[in-house]
C-alpha cells in the first residue's frame, strides 16, 4: 500500500466512524441539523479546495453555483411540476454546464483578475435571483416541496443526516482519487507553474476547466441538498458573503487539504449555532478570523496540526 | 417479551407520575423570533423590548396557570430563511407551546409552514394578508393587513377628489404582497393606477422610478413598504421636487421614520393603529385606556417613544395568555380552539373578534388616517 | 430633456463617488499591486462617524474632520497590522486579507454604531435647483466639487512634492525606487492613509444624498474596482473618468433599461473589460502582471 492509499484510507475510514459516532453523542434532532448542515457545507468546500488548493485557482462568487443547485431544486416542482430530486439534478448539471462555459474565459485570468471576475459572477447570480420575482420569489424566498422517493416520504433530520453525511462521503473519495489521478498531479503542476507545466505536455486550460467544473458541480449538489433539508430557500444561499464563508472554510481548514476543507465547514457552521446569543459579533469574529489564518497561519489548521505531529513523532 | 413489555409499561407508568407534578412547576415556553437587527430593526426591537418587558410583568403576578412564563427569542435578522431555521429550532429544539413572533410578513410565510406542521399556535406579528388569507388552521396576526392599508389610502385620495396613483413598491414580502392588495381593490374604489413602479429592499436610490412616477402624471403617490426603504422613498420625493401627496403604510408607523426622512416627511399621511396618537383619542374611546397604559409602561420603562410594532406584540402576547388561560391547557390544539373564540379582546390594534375563518378580527374601525406634521402624528380621523 | 438632465446628474453625483473610490483603489494598486477590497469601508466611515459625532452634538465641520482622522487611522492599521505582516503572500492570498479586513471593520462597525440608515442635514439645504424641468440638489454640486477638488489636489500634490515624486517613482518601479532610498514602506503606508481619507470625504459628501449604514460598503467597494477596472488599474485619469462613466451608465440603465438591474451594469463591467478589454479605456498592458 502506498502512502497516498494509506492516508487515503485513514481520512475515509475516520470520516465513516465519524458519521456513526455524532448520533450516538447529539442524538437531539437540532444537533443532527446542525450536523447535515455541516456535511453539507463540507461537500461545497471539498469542491472548492480541489479549485483552491490543487489548481491554485480562486473562486470568489461559489455561492453562484450553490444557489443555481439550490434555486434549481426549488423551481423545478414550482413551475415545471417536476420531482424535486430529478429537479436538483438537473441543477447540478446545469452548473456544470454553466462553469464549462464561463470556465474557459474566465480562468485565462489570473490573480486579482479572475478574483475579480468570479466575484462579478457570484453576484450577478444573486441579481437575478433577487429580482426576478415572479419566478424566484425575490428576497421572500421560495418553498421547496418535500422529496418523496418510492412513495417514501423524506423526512425528519435522523434521514436527512443520514443522507447528506453518505453524499459526503461518497463526495470524499471522489476527491481522494482525483488528487491521486493524473490529473491531480497535472494540476499541482500547474498550481506551482503554469509555463513549466505547459512545456512539459500539459494541457493547462483543460485541467483548470475540468477542476472548475467539478468545483462548481460540488457547489451545486450541496445547494440542492440544502434547499432538500430546509426546505426553503432564499436569495441568502448566493450572497457574497455566502462566497467568502466558502472560501474561508477552505482556508482556515487548510488550502489544499480535503480533510481541512471539512474542518473548516464544520467549524463556520457549527459557530454560529453555538453563539447565536453572539450574533451582533459573528461578522467581526469571520472578518478577524480570515485576516488572522491569513496573515499568521497561512497553512491552515489540519495541514498545520499535522506538521506538529509529525515533528513531535520525530522527537 | 411479555415480561419485558411490563416492565417497560411500568417504567413509564413511573416517568408520567413523576412527570405529572413536575410539569405543573415547569414554565410554560412562549417561542419567539423577531427582526431585532437588519432592515426591519425599527420594527422587530421594540417587539423585542414588549414581549420581555410584559413577559415579565406577568410572571411578577403570578404567571399563566400557576405557572411561570419562559421566552425563548430568536433574532432572524430579517432573513427568512434564518427565520425558517429559527423556526424549526423553536420547535424540534426548545419545544415550545406557541409562538409570537414574525416581524415581517416575509420571514412570518417563511416560518408558517413548520409550525402548521407542528401543530402550534402561531400569532404573527406582520402586516401581509397573506398570513391569513386563506385562512391555515395554526396561523393567527395582530396587524391591520395591507388591503386594508389600501382601501383606507384610496378612500382618503378620492376624499381629496384625486383619483390617479402612481404606486412604488418594494420587491420584498409586506410591499410585494401590498402592492398586490392595492392593485386589486383599486378599481372598486375609481382609482386608476397610472404607474407601478419597485424596488429591491436595500435600495439607496429611487430617484429613477419616481422619475417615471413624475412623467406618468401622477395625482399622489402611495409607497408600498415597511422599515427604513420608505424613508429613502420619502426623502427622494422631495430631492425631485415632486410636489404630489405621498402615502405610506402601517409598515412605518414609528417616530424612526420621521427621524430618518427628516423635514421630507411633513405632509405624509399614512393609516395607522391609535398607539401614535393615544392623547389624542376622544375619552369615550374604548381603546383609550389599553393604549394609553401600554405607552406609559413602555416609555417609562425603555426610555424611547412607542411605536406601533410593540403594540402588534403586545397584543399578540396578550391574545395567547388569554387564550391559553380559557383552555386551562398548553396543548396546540386547546390554544388554537380558544384564539379562534376569542370575542371583545381591545388591544391597541383595536377590538379583535376572531373566528374560524378570520384569525386576525379586526375591521376598519380601529384604523385611523394620520399626517405627520411638525415632526410628529396628527390625527386626522 | 428633463429627465435626461435628471438622469446626467444622477449619474455625475454617484458617478464622483465612485470615482474617488477608484482612486484610493489605484494610489494603493500602484504602491503596492494590493487589490484593497477594504476601500470601501473608509467610504463608510467617513458617513458613520460624521453622522454619529454629529448627534451627539458636535458641529459638523469638527464631525466631519473626525470621520476622516478616523478613516486614516484605520487605512493605517489595515496596512501595519495585515497588509505589512503578509508581505509576500501570493495576490489571491492578499485579496483574500483585505476582504478579512472589510468584514471585521463592517463587524465592529455594527456593533460600535447600529444596523440602520442614518442621514445627515445637506450642507446648503434641500431645496432642490430647478434646471430646465430637472430638479438637482445642492448637495450634488458639494460631491462634484469636492470630488474635483480631490483629483486636482492629488495631481498637485504628486507633481510638485518632493514626496509626490517617491510615491510616482515606487509605483513606476518598486525595486529601482528602493535602490535610490525610497522607503517604499512608509510609501505604502501613505497610499492607504491618503485612500482612506479620499474614501472617507466621499462617504461624508455624499450621505445626505443617499444615506449611509454600517454596510454601505461591499457594493462600494466592488464598484469603485470595476472603475477601477474600466479606466485601466492603476491609472489615476483612467480611474476617475472609469468612476464618472460607470455612473452615467448606471444611472441611464436605471432610466431607460431596467431599474431593478442597475447594480448589474457595474459587474456586466467588469466582466465584459476582463473579457474583451483587458487594459481598460486608458491602461497599460495589465493582464499578464501577477
Amino acid at each position: 500500500m502506498t502512502p497516498a492509499t494509506r492516508s487515503k484510507i485513514a481520512l475515509l475510514g475516520t470520516l465513516a466512524v465519524l458519521l456513526l459516532v455524532v448520533p450516538l453523542l447529539f442524538p437531539s434532532a437540532f444537533h443532527l441539523r446542525v450536523a447535515a448542515l455541516v456535511w453539507i457545507n463540507a461537500i461545497a468546500a471539498l469542491g472548492l479546495a480541489l479549485l483552491m488548493g490543487l489548481a491554485g485557482q480562486v473562486s470568489l462568487g461559489h455561492a453562484g453555483f450553490l444557489a443555481i443547485g439550490a434555486y434549481a431544486t426549488a423551481l423545478g416542482p414550482r413551475h415545471l411540476g417536476l420531482d424535486p430530486l430529478l429537479s436538483m439534478l438537473a441543477g447540478v448539471f446545469a452548473a456544470g454546464i454553466l462553469a464549462f462555459l464561463v470556465g474557459r474565459p474566465i480562468l485565462r485570468l489570473k490573480g486579482h483578475y479572475l478574483a475579480v471576475a468570479t466575484l462579478g459572477l457570484g453576484i450577478l447570480v444573486h441579481l437575478v435571483v433577487v429580482s426576478e420575482v415572479a419566478i424566484t420569489g425575490g428576497p421572500d424566498g421560495i418553498q421547496v416541496p418535500r422529496l418523496v422517493l418510492f412513495g417514501w416520504r423524506v423526512v425528519g433530520p435522523e434521514i436527512w443526516y443520514a443522507i447528506t453525511g453518505v453524499v459526503l462521503l461518497l463526495a470524499t473519495w471522489i476527491a481522494l482519487n482525483l488528487e491521486d489521478s493524473s490529473t491531480g498531479r497535472a494540476l499541482r503542476a500547474l498550481h506551482d507553474s503554469e509555463i513549466a507545466a505547459a512545456v512539459a505536455g500539459i494541457d493547462v486550460a483543460r485541467h483548470k476547466l475540468l477542476v472548475f467544473v467539478v468545483a462548481a458541480v460540488y457547489a451545486a449538489l450541496a445547494g440542492g441538498l440544502l434547499a432538500l433539508l430546509n426546505r426553503f430557500v432564499t436569495p441568502d444561499v448566493a450572497s457574497f458573503l455566502r462566497s467568502i464563508e466558502l472560501v474561508t472554510m477552505v482556508v482556515i481548514g487548510g488550502m489544499g487539504s480535503i480533510a481541512g476543507a471539512i474542518v473548516g465547514a464544520a467549524l463556520l457552521t457549527v459557530l454560529p449555532q453555538l453563539l447565536t446569543f453572539f450574533h451582533d459579533y459573528e461578522h467581526a469574529v469571520l472578518g478577524l478570523a480570515i485576516v488572522l489564518f491569513m496573515v499568521f497561519l497561512r497553512q491552515g489548521i489540519v495541514p498545520g496540526l499535522a506538521g506538529l505531529f509529525a515533528r513531535g513523532r520525530r522527537a | 417479551m411479555n415480561r419485558r413489555r411490563l416492565a417497560t409499561g411500568v417504567a413509564s407508568a413511573i416517568l408520567l407520575c413523576a412527570a405529572l407534578p413536575l410539569s405543573a412547576a415547569e414554565p410554560i415556553k412562549i417561542g419567539s423570533f423577531l427582526s431585532v437587527t437588519g432592515p426591519a430593526s425599527f420594527l422587530g426591537d421594540p417587539e423585542k423590548r414588549t414581549l420581555e418587558l410584559y413577559v415579565q410583568k406577568i410572571n411578577a403576578a403570578g404567571g399563566v396557570l400557576g405557572r411561570k412564563l419562559e421566552l425563548v427569542i430568536y433574532d432572524d435578522g430579517g432573513d427568512p430563511s434564518a427565520a425558517r431555521t429559527f423556526a424549526t429550532r423553536l420547535v424540534e429544539s426548545d419545544k415550545v407551546v406557541a409562538v409570537v413572533g414574525g416581524t415581517t410578513t416575509a420571514t412570518s410565510m417563511a416560518a408558517i409552514p413548520v409550525f402548521e406542521e407542528a401543530q402550534i399556535p402561531f400569532i404573527s406579528l406582520a402586516g401581509g394578508i397573506e398570513i391569513v388569507e386563506p385562512v391555515k388552521p395554526f396561523t393567527f396576526k395582530t396587524p391591520h393587513t395591507d388591503k386594508m392599508a389600501c382601501e383606507k389610502i384610496f378612500t382618503d385620495i378620492k376624499k381629496r377628489g384625486l383619483a390617479k396613483v402612481g404606486l412604488i413598491s418594494s420587491t420584498a414580502g409586506f410591499g410585494a404582497s401590498m402592492r398586490t392588495q392595492c392593485l386589486k381593490v383599486a378599481p372598486a374604489h375609481g382609482i386608476e393606477i397610472v404607474a407601478d413602479e419597485r424596488y429591491a429592499p436595500g435600495d439607496t436610490d429611487t430617484t429613477p422610478q419616481l422619475n417615471k412616477i413624475k412623467a406618468s402624471g401622477a395625482q399622489a403617490i402611495v409607497n408600498a413598504d415597511f422599515g427604513q426603504g420608505p424613508a429613502i422613498v420619502t426623502r427622494n420625493v422631495r430631492q425631485l421636487g415632486l410636489d404630489l401627496p405621498l402615502y405610506q403604510s402601517h409598515g412605518v408607523a414609528s417616530k424612526s421614520f420621521i427621524d430618518l426622512a427628516g423635514p421630507a416627511a411633513e405632509g405624509v399621511r399614512l393609516p395607522a393603529a391609535a398607539m401614535l396618537v393615544a392623547e389624542q383619542l376622544p375619552d369615550h374611546d374604548p381603546q383609550k385606556k389599553v393604549v394609553l397604559e401600554y405607552k406609559q409602561t413602555y416609555e417609562s420603562t425603555q426610555r424611547q417613544p412607542v411605536s406601533t410594532f410593540g403594540g402588534h406584540a403586545y397584543d399578540g402576547l396578550m391574545l395567547l395568555v388569554q387564550a391559553i388561560q380559557r383552555a386551562g391547557s398548553t396543548d396546540g390544539v386547546k390554544i388554537r380552539d380558544a384564539l379562534r373564540a376569542t370575542k371583545g379582546f381591545i388591544g391597541t390594534g383595536g377590538v379583535v373578534n376572531m373566528s374560524a375563518t378570520d384569525h386576525m378580527g379586526l375591521d376598519l374601525s380601529a384604523f385611523r388616517m394620520l399626517e405627520i406634521r411638525g415632526g410628529d402624528w396628527k390625527l386626522l380621523y | 430633456m428633463a429627465e435626461f438632465l435628471q438622469l446626467l446628474f444622477a449619474g455625475l453625483t454617484v458617478g464622483a463617488v465612485y470615482a474617488l473610490v477608484a482612486l484610493g483603489f489605484t494610489l494603493i494598486f500602484q504602491a503596492s499591486e494590493v487589490v484593497n477590497f477594504a476601500q470601501g469601508e473608509f467610504v463608510m466611515l467617513g458617513g458613520m462617524v460624521t453622522v454619529f459625532a454629529f448627534k451627539a452634538g458636535v458641529p459638523l465641520p469638527l464631525a466631519a474632520l473626525l470621520a476622516v482622522l478616523v478613516a486614516v487611522a484605520v487605512g493605517l492599521s489595515l496596512h501595519r497590522f495585515a497588509i505589512e505582516p503578509a508581505k509576500g503572500a501570493t495576490v489571491v492570498t492578499l485579496i483574500i486579507v483585505t476582504i478579512g479586513a472589510s468584514i471585521f471593520i463592517r463587524g465592529i462597525a455594527q456593533i460600535v454604531f447600529d444596523k440602520q440608515f442614518h442621514a445627515l442635514p445637506a450642507f446648503s439645504g434641500d431645496e432642490p435647483l430647478r434646471l430646465l424641468g430637472a430638479a438637482i440638489l445642492p448637495q450634488s454640486l458639494w460631491v462634484l466639487g469636492g470630488a474635483a477638488l480631490v483629483v486636482v489636489g492629488l495631481r498637485l500634490f504628486m507633481e510638485r512634492t518632493l514626496f509626490g515624486a517617491a510615491v510616482r517613482a515606487t509605483a513606476a518601479n518598486r525595486l529601482a525606487a528602493e535602490l535610490v532610498g525610497i522607503d517604499t514602506r512608509r510609501v505604502l503606508a501613505f497610499a492607504f492613509g491618503v485612500s482612506a481619507a479620499i474614501g472617507a470625504l466621499g462617504g461624508i459628501l455624499v450621505t445626505p444624498v443617499t444615506l449611509t449604514s454600517y454596510a454601505v460598503g461591499t457594493l462600494l467597494a466592488l464598484k469603485g474596482f470595476a472603475a477601477a477596472m474600466l479606466g485601466g488599474i492603476g491609472n489615476p485619469v483612467g480611474a476617475v473618468l472609469g468612476g464618472v462613466l460607470l455612473g452615467l451608465l448606471e444611472s441611464f440603465a436605471a432610466g431607460w433599461i431596467s431599474s431593478t438591474y442597475k447594480d448589474a451594469v457595474a459587474f456586466v463591467v467588469i466582466l465584459l473589460v476582463l473579457f474583451a478589454l483587458p487594459q481598460g479605456l486608458l491602461g497599460r498592458r495589465a493582464i499578464e502582471r501577477v
